[in-house]
């Protein structure tokens, strides 16, 4: 290799004090301007969740007592009557329980065969996409099918018409993040534990579900705390009632069907138990999501 | 290579172990048997979108009989009269819809950029990205709540000076009465957010680290790369991300319901009342009697099936689509 | 150390140095990865950056433009020097220093858009230039890495569909369309196949007329192939990286110095 210097040009000072060169007005005009934009919009972004967050605390806890989440409601315009949305409390779990017994068992089978046995086949990608539409389908649209199914067919308004459309909103939530939660699982442990003998069932359950479970079990808590917080499809199917719910054959109260009659209402005091129940709400809601999020920020 | 070449040998020999095989078909129910019942359930879990669809198209069908296609643009909705009419709840729909498209497609990005580049430090990012995605779990009733009793009310100035100074406009020509379709647009615009920044962001943070380097390596600003490296990269996902956010929007019922003033209205003043397709039902469907006013809202339903089946159908195919030609 | 490379100074009064770093130490957070690097890199010469993995070779290059800042949380000690002029000083422009020190990536990075908005892109970002200019300067750049022939009727073409060498290429001539002084490459080849590389070695031959080169390479033919000048880095017992032998390529291969250096080039460690 030759090292006797090639004849070139020399490169002056003043070319290589380029570099202190500012960049041109336009350039840092449109770096300045756009990162004063992004931050502008990020924080209009999260403005309305701490307003939400205040606004529920402020307004909900001066009513919240022990009363309020043990009694019935006061009729409207009463005074001095205990007030309280203990049956709302006992109907949306009432309702989310049968909702959760009828949506996780078809949810995690489903997300089993599409994740163990359907990958890849026709079948199994078109159950996905089926059931990623019907994650789509708006919640009061699932209202009217429960309503037609339930209501229509026994001519009454029950919880049990609000789990079935519960449960609908569930099944694909469910089923979605059990087949992510099952992706994660390494093939290795299942070429492994099929090696060993076991059959697809003992595979299945033992090795693939056993080790996604702290995943699934998210998957589903999100699943439910979205139940909690659904009112479209109860507000005609479950409807509502000031009672204690009686049995899932009869309209059944719930926390968000009761914030959205209370918000409507003319009196105050049922304005401020919406605001009341919306504490509660949000605070069960919420704890689900934190504690989920916590959960898959550890596994992953 | 020698322990591959092996370990497949033996695996036919196990195959042919007779008592093996016993064991084998011992086994069928938890086995074969094990797979077509969670195939069963997989049917079930995707034949409700059938079930559904062929339930309410039945329900619906005196309507469908009654009035046929010129539903969609009639505008009377009368119940003592019996006449029915889609057009101004489908107005609404797409109507507050897509300002909330419009307005949380630009922000959601925003967030999306602010809380994957390193604008910030990470302990301010990562609480960044959580406080938005929150939002998605807050019950939308509760932001119709929120809606009626504290934006409504801080918002109505605003509307009010719109008018005034903006009045001539078509846009803002009406006197706001506080709930309207502009205040519904803002608050699809909170709930919609977090689909599109939370989809957008995985997006972006999937795009190739070095080709960043390769953009800052060529002399470009940061916003230079973003611009021209990052968005068009990931565009393919924030498409798909925003149709997704769009379908959302059309569905959502309760915090609409509670905000758009409900009124039948075709309307060019965005600060005017409406309604929208789930804002007709939330209010109508409970009172309705069986007959042509409860057909007619299955009606509503069948066309907002559609719709949000169309839009999320889209999103599917535009992600899988433009992925695929990123790809080749 | 410091003799050593005062020493090459001395041999070659008559080369002006494009880049000269004095005693660089280089931080991942807390964690030090170089220390007390001296070395000069001539102009319109190839200096070739070997060692063992994880010595700081990588580091070491992208001190060279500034762009290990982009990695979050490091610190630099040291001198760098570009013509004489200090690339840390607080009032240098990235943007312009990036454009003055090109680089060339591991692996091939096309953008994901066409052959020629590829190679046209780093003119683009500096301002509005004609159609004839851009077309020109793309043909230009392209000839230079030895891809015109090969794209020439496909510019539309998404760069994404050409192979891995062409690939990498493109990646060159899109850093060259800026008419960078110095390019840095960062094992430019360990993702290609023999005949790709053997182009981008022939590639570099003919680019070291309009540019200084420096390249971190992994093969020791490779660095004896394409380099004037060969500066050998390896860990010390503290997992520091250290510069420890620079010298003229034939000096390096044939009559190192320092034991560590005769067992590295003949491949005894590494
Ligand atoms: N972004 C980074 N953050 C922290 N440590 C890093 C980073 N990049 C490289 N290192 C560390 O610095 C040392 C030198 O790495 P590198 O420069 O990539 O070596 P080489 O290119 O010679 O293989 C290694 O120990 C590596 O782990
Ligand atoms: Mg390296």
């Amino acid at each position: 290799m030759s090292t006797s210097p090639i004849p070139h040009p020399s490169v002056s000072d003043t070319d290589a004090s380029l570099i202190f060169q500012p960049l041109s007005f336009n350039r840092t005009f449109f770096s300045r301007g756009m990162t004063g934009l992004a931050f502008v919009l990020s924080g209009l972004a999260i403005l309305p969740l701490f307003s939400i967050l205040f606004e529920v605390i402020k307004n909900g806890l001066p009513q919240l007592t022990l009363d309020t989440l043990t009694q019935l409601p006061a009729p409207a315009g009463m005074e001095g009557i205990p007030d309280g949305l203990g049956n709302c409390i006992i109907g949306t779990l009432m309702m989310v329980f049968l909702a959760s017994l009828m949506s996780i068992p078809i949810g995690i089978l489903a997300a089993i065969y599409l994740s163990e046995f359907g990958q890849g086949s026709a079948i199994g990608s078109g159950i996905r996409f089926l059931i990623t539409v019907l994650s789509g389908v708006p919640s009061i649209v699932v209202g009217l099918f429960a309503y037609t199914v339930i209501v229509f067919t026994t001519k009454t308004f029950s919880g049990l018409a609000g789990s079935f459309a519960l449960a609908i909103v569930m099944v694909p939530i469910i089923t979605l993040s059990t087949l992510e939660a099952l992706k994660l699982v390494p093939t290795a442990q299942r070429l492994a534990s099929s090696a060993l003998g076991a059959n697809r069932f003992q595979t299945t359950f033992k090795i693939v579900v056993s080790s996604a479970l702290p995943v699934i079990t998210t998957g589903t808590l999100l699943a439910i705390s979205r139940a909690i917080g659904e009112t479209a499809p109860l507000i005609f199917t479950a409807l509502f009632t000031i009672n204690w719910p009686d049995g899932f054959f009869q309209p059944t109260p719930s926390l968000s069907v009761m914030i959205y009659n209370y918000a409507g209402s003319p009196f105050i005091e049922q304005n401020a138990m919406a605001w009341t129940g919306a504490l509660v709400l949000v605070f069960i809601v919420l704890c689900i999501n934190i504690f989920s999020r916590l959960v898959l920020a550890k596994t992953r | 290579m020698n322990a591959d070449l092996s370990s497949s040998s033996s695996i036919p020999s196990t195959g042919v172990n007779p008592e093996q095989d016993i064991s084998r078909k011992g086994n069928f129910l938890m086995d074969e048997g094990f797979v077509y019942i969670t195939l069963g359930f997989a049917v079930i879990a995707a034949g409700l979108i059938f079930w559904m669809a062929a339930i309410i198209t039945e329900k619906a069908w005196p309507a469908i009989q009654t009035f046929g296609i010129p539903f969609i643009w009639s505008t009377d909705w009368s119940v003592p009269a019996e006449k029915f009419g889609a057009l101004p709840y489908i107005f609404g729909t797409l109507v507050t819809s897509g300002i909330a498209l419009l307005l949380a497609v630009p922000i959601g990005i925003s967030v999306a950029l602010i809380t994957s580049e390193n604008f910030l430090p990470q302990w301010v990012r990562t609480p960044l990205g959580f406080i938005v995605e929150l939002i998605a779990a807050i019950p939308s009733v509760i932001i119709g709540l929120w809606g009626i009793f504290v934006f409504i009310p801080v918002f109505l100035p605003v509307q009010q000076f719109l008018h005034q100074t903006l009045g001539w406009f078509p846009l803002f020509s009406s006197e706001p009465p506080g709930p309207g379709i502009l205040v519904a647009g803002l608050i699809l615009t909170v709930m919609i957010l977090p689909t599109i920044s939370s989809i957008s962001r995985d997006v972006l943070r999937s795009v190739p680290v070095t080709l960043r380097s390769a953009s800052m390596a060529l002399g470009a600003t940061r916003w230079e790369t973003i611009f021209r490296v990052m968005l068009p990269a990931a565009a393919s996902g924030i498409v798909g991300a925003s149709i997704l956010g769009l379908g959302r929007a059309l569905g959502e019922t309760m915090a609409v319901a509670m905000v758009i003033g409900n009124t039948k209205r075709i309307t060019p003043s965005l600060l005017d009342s409406a309604s929208t397709i789930p804002a007709v039902l939330a209010n109508e469907f409970a009172e309705s009697h069986e007959g042509l006013h409860l057909q007619s809202l299955m009606l509503l339903g069948v066309i907002l099936f559609i719709l949000t089946l169309v839009v999320n159908i889209a999103a599917v195919w535009i992600i899988q689509a433009l992925s695929l030609k990123g790809r080749e | 150390m410091d003799s050593q490379s005062t020493q090459t100074v001395a041999d070659n009064a008559n080369l002006s140095p494009a880049l000269r770093v004095h005693n660089l130490a280089f931080y991942y957070g807390t964690k030090k990865a170089l220390e007390g690097v001296t070395v000069d890199m001539y102009q319109n010469q190839v200096t070739a950056l070997i060692g063992p993995s994880g010595c700081g070779k990588s580091t070491f290059i992208k001190a060279l433009n500034r762009i290990g800042e982009l990695e979050g949380d490091i610190t630099i000690e040291g001198l760098v020097e570009f013509y004489g002029q200090n690339i840390y000083a607080s009032n240098v422009n990235l943007n312009q220093l990036r454009r003055q020190i090109g680089m060339v990536f591991q692996k091939p990075n096309p953008f994901p858009m066409s052959i020629y908005d590829n190679v046209a892109y780093g003119l683009r970002v500096f301002g509005r230039i004609s159609k004839t200019v851009l077309d020109e300067t793309v043909e230009v750049a392209l000839r230079g890495s030895a891809l015109w022939d090969e794209v020439k009727d496909n510019l539309r073409k998404s760069a994404l569909g050409l192979s891995g060498g062409q690939q990498q290429r493109l990646c060159i001539a899109r850093a060259m369309a800026v008419r960078p002084k110095v390019l840095l490459m960062d094992e430019p080849c360990s993702a290609l196949d023999p005949i790709s590389t053997m182009k981008i070695e022939d590639l570099i031959h003919s680019l070291r007329n309009e540019v200084t080169i420096v390249i971190v390479t992994h093969n020791m033919q490779q660095a004896s192939r394409v380099s004037d000048y060969t500066a050998f880095f390896n860990t010390d017992e503290s997992r520091i990286g250290q510069l420890v032998e620079y010298n003229l390529t034939p000096q390096i291969f044939g009559a190192a110095t320092d034991s560590r250096t005769r067992d590295y080039v003949e491949g005894r460690f590494g």
